[in-house]
């Protein structure tokens, strides 16, 4: 493994040198990783509602937002302005702190996701031994605030969509710990920058997508689910239920929502490009390319040069995954609530179980 | 154990993040409730029963079969990590369970209580 670029230990050195004890510099360390990953999720989310809007204008023939900015790009802006000055209304009758607390409920635990998204090798927030089940066990608290939207918005339509909400979201869980829990079997370990470490062998042939592919299309479409996108936006299927759990929302609430939704879509295709497509490494290993350009890996360029390439390379993944994901939205037509699960709990359950089973038969009869 | 310190701070900043969001409305948007608008939406019409009606079984169903099965990848978590040091032997004290909640599903299946809904 190269010597990789260590910001946080460069930080602390930099302040013990000064005379603070090794805690106290630990905890100055603390704000900035956190404030480059908020700031990151947020222009993420401008960045996939850009494209969103721009991809669906390009399958449908058409130019899409080209007003506000350059070829649009304030679009998201205008958007979230839009959203700010219109009015906040609580409905009468409804349940004020469950209906304002439920978009907050929903979307915390897709914020909290990020710590445990490596973009190089030690550009993490937090490198957790349990790394991806604390995604598993947080992604399961965001049926709650559906409920509770649902629930507390007073309105027969929300309170069934919210219900839909939480059915569809509880049956895909499943079937997407069952993939990750195949991942854990090839890599031995739980934390993700160990999971994208052992893809670093050779190059592109050492990805996880080569050794799981049911898993990959499994993780896929239980994803797609998981973000209530189409093929399975049924919760605010605009023709039935009238935007489903979210009727009744305006305003900055309203937006909240959307910006969960969309930060949901990035983090799940940061977890794919993770788990399966190798996460920062190149298609060839990046050791090769040092050797080739005879680039020193020790000297501090080379490594804020690897790590930048790092972040590159990851971000060029998951932006891949994203635009299969839109293009699938504007391509195939929505399930009907049986259909769909249907499909969660009699197709990708014991596909996925059956394919944990023979990664671990095979792990074990070739170790 | 400092792993998770910066999660816990991370909680808050979100929470606060989230709850300034929800805030700002108050700050920028004008507040003129007026009956109309507080009322719920029923395409146009006075809404016709209570919003707290019964509702199907079935989610309740939907809700216990995806505890059990939640329950079950819970305790594949730990046999995935160690599968290198228990061997063959720990592979197939696992699939005993396997089969065990496998009969149980079948017989879910078959019964119905993962039909149309």
């Amino acid at each position: 493994m190269l010597q990789t670029l260590d910001l946080q230990s460069f930080f602390i050195n930099f302040f013990v040198s000064f005379g603070f004890s090794v805690t106290t510099a630990n905890y100055l360390w603390l704000p900035f990783p956190i404030l480059a990953v908020v700031i990151s999720a947020f222009l993420g989310v401008l960045v996939v509602v850009w494209l969103e809007r721009k991809i669906s204008a390009g399958v449908q023939q058409r130019i899409g937002p080209e007003y506000a900015g350059p070829l649009g790009f304030l679009q998201p802006v205008a958007d979230g302005v839009k959203l700010l000055v219109k009015e906040d209304i609580i409905p009468a009758k409804g349940d004020g702190l469950l209906f304002t607390l439920g978009p907050a409920v929903v979307v915390v635990p897709i914020f909290l996701a990020y710590t445990i998204i490596p973009f190089g090798e030690n550009l993490i927030v937090s490198n957790l031994p349990i790394g991806i089940f604390f995604w598993i066990a947080i992604s399961s608290v965001a049926p709650i605030g559906l409920f509770m939207a649902g629930y507390g918005s007073n309105n027969k339509y929300a309170f069934l969509g919210g219900l839909r909400a939480i059915a569809q979201s509880i049956s895909y869980e499943i079937p997407l710990a069952l993939c990750v829990l195949a991942i854990t079997l090839l890599s031995d370990d739980l934390s993700t920058v160990s999971i994208v470490e052992k893809q670093a062998s050779f190059g592109i042939l050492s990805w996880n997508c080569w050794k799981q592919p049911i898993g990959l299309i499994a993780f896929l479409i239980a994803a797609l689910a998981e973000c209530e996108r189409l093929p399975f936006d049924l919760p605010e299927a605009e023709e039935e239920l009238v935007a489903g759990y979210q009727t009744e929302y305006t305003g900055m609430k309203f937006a909240l929502f959307y910006v969960g939704s969309y930060v949901n879509l990035v983090i799940s295709a940061l977890f794919v490009t993770i788990l399966y497509l190798g996460g920062w490494n190149l298609p060839i290993p990046i050791e090769t390319i040092l050797t080739f350009f005879q680039m020193n890996p020790d000297l501090p360029q080379v490594q804020v040069f690897t790590g930048f390439l790092s972040i590159i390379v990851t971000l060029s993944k998951t932006y891949f995954i994203v635009f299969l994901a839109i293009l699938t939205r504007w391509t195939l037509p929505r399930v009907r609530i049986d259909q769909l699960l249907d499909l969660g709990w009699k197709f990708l359950l014991p596909i996925s179980l059956g394919n944990l089973l023979i990664t671990a038969a095979l792990k074990l009869l070739f170790s | 154990m400092t792993e998770f310190f910066p999660i816990f701070i991370y909680i808050f900043v979100s929470l606060g993040l989230s709850l300034f969001i929800l805030g700002l409305s108050f700050v920028f948007s004008v507040q003129k409730p007026d009956p109309e608008k507080l009322s719920a939406y029923e395409c146009g019409f006075d809404p016709f029963d209570d919003a707290r009606s019964r509702f199907d079984i079935r989610f309740y169903l939907v809700a216990i079969l995806f505890i059990i099965f939640d329950l079950e990848v819970t305790f594949l978590f730990p046999w995935a990590v160690t599968l290198n040091q228990i061997g063959f032997f720990g592979f197939w004290s696992m699939m005993l369970f396997l089969v065990i909640l496998t009969i149980g599903f079948i017989y879910e299946w078959r019964k119905g209580a993962l039909d149309w809904e």
